[in-house]
């Protein structure tokens, strides 16, 4: 009883202050001249450190894109590198505008915790590696394993609701970072490990023999990773948005980082007008930006295709397929809305 | 008799004689030092098929197979792992600490700023050296420009934003310099602090002592990582919006209440085994309590308790890289943060990482170990005990 009083005075704190936070935060971006993201404390390929020590990834070019639409200048971002267990509060108190730190869309996310989700800029699932020696040929085979798991998300309890159903044992070894749940499969302490499956592309490169590893056939949970922002700040909400439809609409479009400036003058209606070459366009302002948003997404950060080929695809260490995340007209499911 | 001449006296002293043969050189240490008794002989020899047995493998490791230049992942890794080294071979990967050292050293801090923290560590270095060694006049003067007017120049310097430098943000800081600044911070804080504290503690003023016994024990009784996670977590929620509190004071703060608290228990340590005739010594002569403190009884105390003060350095020097639970990057925050870099990520990278942070760890303790044994030996001139 004691416990469910103070956790429902920490709650009543909690949304107390996250209302107080969100009353405009794009003028409050605006104002302060730079846009502020969570990231996480690295996570190969959607944001990690380089060697100049810049951020680079998936989820820091949202961020950069954010900050090209609003400002023009991709470099106006700053990032915040958060745990997944400090991510939501840090979101609730406004130490940070936009959540772009792969977080799964859920409803009581959604809901409880106060944010709002609407795009997804990495379509994920979850998928369980392991070694080749065990034999092991489905999921349902790993009665009595011992599971490498990384704490605080929602791979944990995913994990546990599958095992559950099942009715299958298993021991849960958990991690507080990524990096050591998978040193610690690598070097023999769990029999399966079991992360996203953009984590397990990543763990395959750290392994002394990737060869001898599998990834097993079940895809048992769907992760539909996207920005989080506060609810009740509706502009904010759309300036977020939009920046991933319109560079999804760029990829669509054949629009590149490189041949943006040609197409601005010689494309087709729909071109001119995502890039605010329209005569009389008010697709930006009405966004509460100016007219070349996108044109700024497209030249300073590239369209969706190349910020994935360059995070995690192809032109990656990564070298993740482009699946679930390839255009809907390719068999993917990355769609966006028409900009008119 | 009484004039007998004394021919059995000598007059000169004997010339020294070499000792025989089976009491000196390599032979005798040996039997001496490793081999004098048969359960000698068993753990000398358990003792080197230990050090055979591990130190090759680690040379082998460490230097001969390591990767020492590259540019990303593929000089650290073998064929099979997507690399150029030969199948089955397992070493270092030095490349991954080359490409990094600077944000090792300076986390993210602006490149072209860098000059700002390498200049605030050569001013540290100038005026620590004199200060260390004892025999350098103008201790006072020193202490006061390293103490007092260093941090403060050191601020101003490293956060900009005055005499037309660009303004750095904390969250930019981050390696050894994060981790330096802590611990120094911390150090020069704690001591006066605790010595304060361990004197409240003593005081046979009830108020000043209840609260000194209360600060020290309840900060004590809570774990260093709590307040920190408490700090970067809760506060937010609670302060009025738009109000932040800078990371990197927070943990300044954290970590210089803590390790005060257990400075001042080392210090009363030191205070407890002072004769009481020490006190009421200084008291007939006259002096006055602060008199009394500083000329006489801390002089001793503190003395007693090098080890124990420079233990709670060491401690203290070691806790900071908790910080990184709190978002911020010291040396092996940095280290671990840079290993989700997909560029450099190898089997052996995080070990390697995780070598050269320890590396330098134990480098600054056992620096802060060393100097206190030799002030130990230096201001060992009382009695001993």
């Amino acid at each position: 009883m004691k416990k469910t009083l103070l956790s429902a005075a920490i709650g009543a704190a909690v949304l107390g202050f996250a209302s107080a936070a969100s009353a405009a935060t794009l003028d409050d971006v605006k104002a302060k001249g730079f846009v502020t993201c969570g990231v996480s404390a690295g996570i190969p390929g959607f944001s990690n450190p380089d060697d100049k020590g810049e951020w680079t990834g998936l989820d820091v070019d949202y961020c950069r894109g954010i900050a090209a639409a609003v400002f023009g200048d991709a470099k106006k971002a700053k990032f915040v590198p958060l745990s997944s267990k400090d991510r939501f509060p840090a979101l609730q108190s406004g130490e940070v505008d936009v959540l772009t730190r792969n977080t799964t869309w859920t409803i009581s996310r959604d809901t409880s915790l106060g944010f709002n989700f609407r795009t997804v800029n990495y379509y994920d699932g979850q998928g369980f590696i392991v070694k080749k020696s065990l034999n092991v040929k489905s999921a349902l085979e790993l009665s009595g394993a011992a599971v490498c798991v990384q704490t605080g998300t929602t791979t944990e309890l995913n994990l546990a609701d599958y095992f559950k159903s099942n009715n299958l044992q298993y021991n849960p070894v958990v991690f507080e970072k990524e990096a050591d749940a998978t040193t610690a499969y690598d070097s023999g302490r769990c029999d399966v490990y079991t992360t996203d499956q953009s984590g397990l592309y990543a763990i395959r490169l750290k392994m002394k023999t990737p060869d001898e590893n599998v990834v097993l056939p079940e895809v048992i949970s769907k992760e539909p990773l996207g920005p989080a922002v506060r609810q009740g700040d509706d502009k904010w909400f759309d300036v977020v948005s939009w920046v991933h439809y319109a560079m999804v609409n760029a990829e669509e479009y054949d629009l590149t980082s490189k041949n943006v400036d040609e197409k601005k003058a010689s494309g087709g209606p729909d071109i001119k007008r995502l890039l605010g070459a329209e005569e009389g366009s008010k697709i930006g302002t009405d966004l509460g930006v100016t007219n070349d948003w996108a044109y700024n997404i497209i030249k300073l950060v590239g369209n969706y295709g190349e910020v994935f080929d360059r995070n995690v695809g192809a032109g990656s260490p990564l070298k993740i397929e482009r699946g679930l995340n390839a255009l809907w007209n390719k068999g993917g499911l990355q769609y966006a809305p028409p900009i008119r | 008799m009484a004039n007998a001449s004394p021919v059995f006296v000598r007059r000169e002293m004997v010339a020294a004689q070499p000792a025989p043969p089976g009491a000196t050189g390599a032979t005798y240490w040996l039997r001496t030092k490793l081999f004098a008794t048969p359960k000698d002989i068993v753990l000398t020899l358990l003792a080197i098929a230990l050090i055979v047995y591990i130190v090759p493998g680690m040379i082998e490791w460490l230097f001969i197979h390591a990767s020492w230049t590259g540019e990303n992942r593929a000089a650290c890794a073998t064929i099979a792992q997507g690399g150029v080294l030969p199948d089955g071979q397992s070493g270092a990967c030095w490349a991954f600490i080359g490409a990094k050292f600077q944000q090792f050293i300076f986390g993210r801090y602006p490149f072209d700023e860098r000059w700002r923290p390498l200049l605030v560590m050569a001013l540290f270095v100038i005026l620590l050296i004199p200060m260390l060694l004892p025999k350098v006049p103008y201790k006072g003067w020193n202490a006061l420009a390293l103490f007092i007017i260093l941090p403060i120049v050191a601020f101003f310097l490293l956060i900009g934003g005055s005499f037309g430098l660009p303004y750095v943000e904390t969250p930019l800081w981050g390696g050894l310099m994060v981790t330096l600044i802590l611990s120094f911070f911390g150090i020069t804080v704690s001591l006066p602090f605790g010595i304060v504290l361990a004197l409240g503690r003593r005081s046979e003023l009830p108020v000043i002592k209840m609260l000194c016994v209360i600060f020290i024990e309840v900060i004590r009784g809570i774990p260093l990582i709590t307040v920190l996670f408490m700090a970067s977590v809760m506060l937010p929620l609670f302060l009025p919006d738009g109000w932040t509190f800078d990371k990197l004071l927070r943990a300044l703060i954290g970590v210089s209440i803590f390790s005060s608290a257990y400075m001042a228990e080392v210090i009363r340590g030191g205070l407890q085994v002072i004769p009481k005739g020490q006190f009421e010594g200084a008291d007939s002569l006259g002096l006055s309590y602060w008199q009394k403190m500083r000329l006489i009884i801390l002089p001793q105390a503190i003395k007693l308790v090098i080890p124990g003060i420079v233990n709670t350095f060491i401690g203290l020097f070691k806790d900071t890289s908790l910080v990184s639970i709190i978002g911020m990057f010291d040396l092996l925050g940095i280290v671990t943060l840079n290993q989700s870099d997909a560029n450099w990520s190898t089997p052996v990278t995080p070990v390697t990482g995780y070598v050269f942070a320890g590396f330098i760890f134990w480098l600054f303790c056992f620096g802060m170990s060393r100097y206190s044994a030799f002030m130990e030996r230096h201001l060992d001139t009382a009695h001993q005990r």
